[in-house]
């Protein structure tokens, strides 16, 4: 019973409490880069899910194996091999997100969430609550992104999956998915989600700089600013 | 063919921005840019590792992975290349010039994961590329990363000493301020066509 309300809970922890965009500000990159269309946001969080739970899945069967050394080029040897596989599925099934994704599909491989909870879940954790891990992960993510790219498509385009919307379609704000809108609407959104946060006495989110990249125990520029501080 | 070179060099820098046009980056450029000092170390470091992993992985690229039909095996050797490279450099760097360790050599790690380098290098793939063209797209891509630091850590210097509503403060008003620096580049659009075409 006990074993069945934890894995819940790494479930539903991936999805608001630790959500890995709105909460820990991970993986801006493709948060800002591939919501100018639902379509595309969908596409992309659907991608790095199931490269995460694959990953997280493998890396928690090796975790004994792997040397402790050598762990991080291990672990993105092992993401870079799902991420091709993702990449050549999507090439072959779907060449038109192929195409909207572009170059963001490879650089799943460099992707912090999936990097970061390689080393702090998936080393540490059994392959079950791994693969949990990585869905509740996967799910937040790709929700974090359909609501960017649902807000940048509707005031943007004026369409929602492609379907327009009667007042907006006529009056497009191009801005909203043209780059300066990616930033403007994930600094609104980030705004709500910390005021909701507050609201329920949590923590607002931070940008944590170094703390939050996966390389940082490995960084001297942690070190210096440690140092200097 | 200069005027190729250049026209792609200015793009890079400019129109096709990597930071604020691509979002390519955007973690250091979030995360590294509250000191002047720091922003431009960084950057210095990522035009060196971008111009150095180009002239690496092109060769690599067009007489093996392309002569042996392994295209599909890009993504894992570069990456993987990227990250051996970088740790290669860090060595020499730190024996044999501790100076310029100490200045650039603590950016390296950051820079392995750093999705604008592994970018660059599938970029130019991508766009059919010849060496030199590569080489010019890269250091542009890095010029383009400097000035976009440079100009964030300005900013944020600034915004230090603003007063801000409560709800935006920190995360919120670093991203719009961010999204008012993409705007001013948005202003470069066409310009290069402009001047070339």
């Amino acid at each position: 019973m006990a074993e069945k309300k934890s894995l819940g809970k790494e479930l539903t922890k991936g999805i608001i409490a630790e959500n890995p965009v709105l909460r820990l500000v991970l993986g801006t990159c493709p948060t800002l880069a591939t919501t100018t269309s639902v379509e595309s946001a969908i596409g992309m969080g659907l991608a790095a899910s199931v490269v995460l739970i694959c990953s997280n899945v493998v890396i928690s069967a090796l975790r004994k194996v792997i040397p402790d050394k050598v762990r991080i080029p291990a672990y993105i040897v092992i993401i870079a091999s799902f991420v091709t596989i993702v990449q050549m599925v999507v090439k072959a099934f779907l060449p038109s997100l192929d195409e909207q994704l572009g170059v963001y599909l490879p650089l799943i491989v460099v992707n912090c969430i999936i990097l970061g909870r390689a080393e702090a879940f998936a080393s540490k954790n059994p392959v079950l609550a791994s693969a949990v891990d990585g869905l509740g992960m996967g799910i937040g993510f790709t929700a974090a992104l359909f609501l960017m790219g649902a807000v940048r498509e509707v005031f943007g385009a004026g369409t929602f999956l492609g379907n327009s919307i009667p007042f907006l379609s006529e009056n497009p704000m191009l801005i909203f998915i043209l780059p300066p809108g990616g930033f403007f609407v994930f600094g609104v959104l980030m705004a709500a989600v910390n005021k909701l946060a507050e609201s329920k006495g949590k923590k607002r989110a931070e940008l944590r700089g170094c703390e939050a990249c996966p390389m940082a125990q490995n960084c001297a520029l942690n070190k210096k600013e440690v140092a200097e501080s | 063919m200069t005027k190729e070179l250049i026209s792609i060099l200015l793009t890079a820098i400019l129109t096709q921005n990597f930071v604020l046009a691509k979002f390519l980056g955007i973690c250091p450029f979030l995360g590294v840019s509250k000191k002047l000092n720091t922003a431009v170390g960084m950057s210095a470091a990522v035009i060196f590792v971008m111009a150095l992993a180009t002239a690496v992985t092109y060769p690599i690229n067009k007489f093996l992975l392309v002569k042996l039909d392994l295209e599909y095996l890009q993504t894992i050797v570069f990456i993987l290349v990227i990250a051996a490279l970088v740790q290669l450099v860090e060595i020499i760097l730190k024996k044999y010039m501790p100076a310029l360790y100490n200045a650039l050599g603590i950016y390296l790690p950051l820079i392995t994961t750093n999705c604008a380098v592994l970018g660059v290098v599938i970029l130019n793939v991508d766009s059919g590329y010849n060496f030199a063209q590569s080489m010019f797209n890269s250091v542009g891509a890095g010029l383009g990363f400097m000035l976009a630091m440079v100009m964030f850590a300005g900013v944020r210097e600034r915004l230090d000493s603003c007063e801000v509503p409560k709800f935006m403060q920190g995360l919120p008003i670093t991203l719009v301020a961010a999204s008012l620096v993409s705007v001013s580049f948005l202003g470069f659009t066409g310009i290069v066509e402009n001047i070339f075409g």
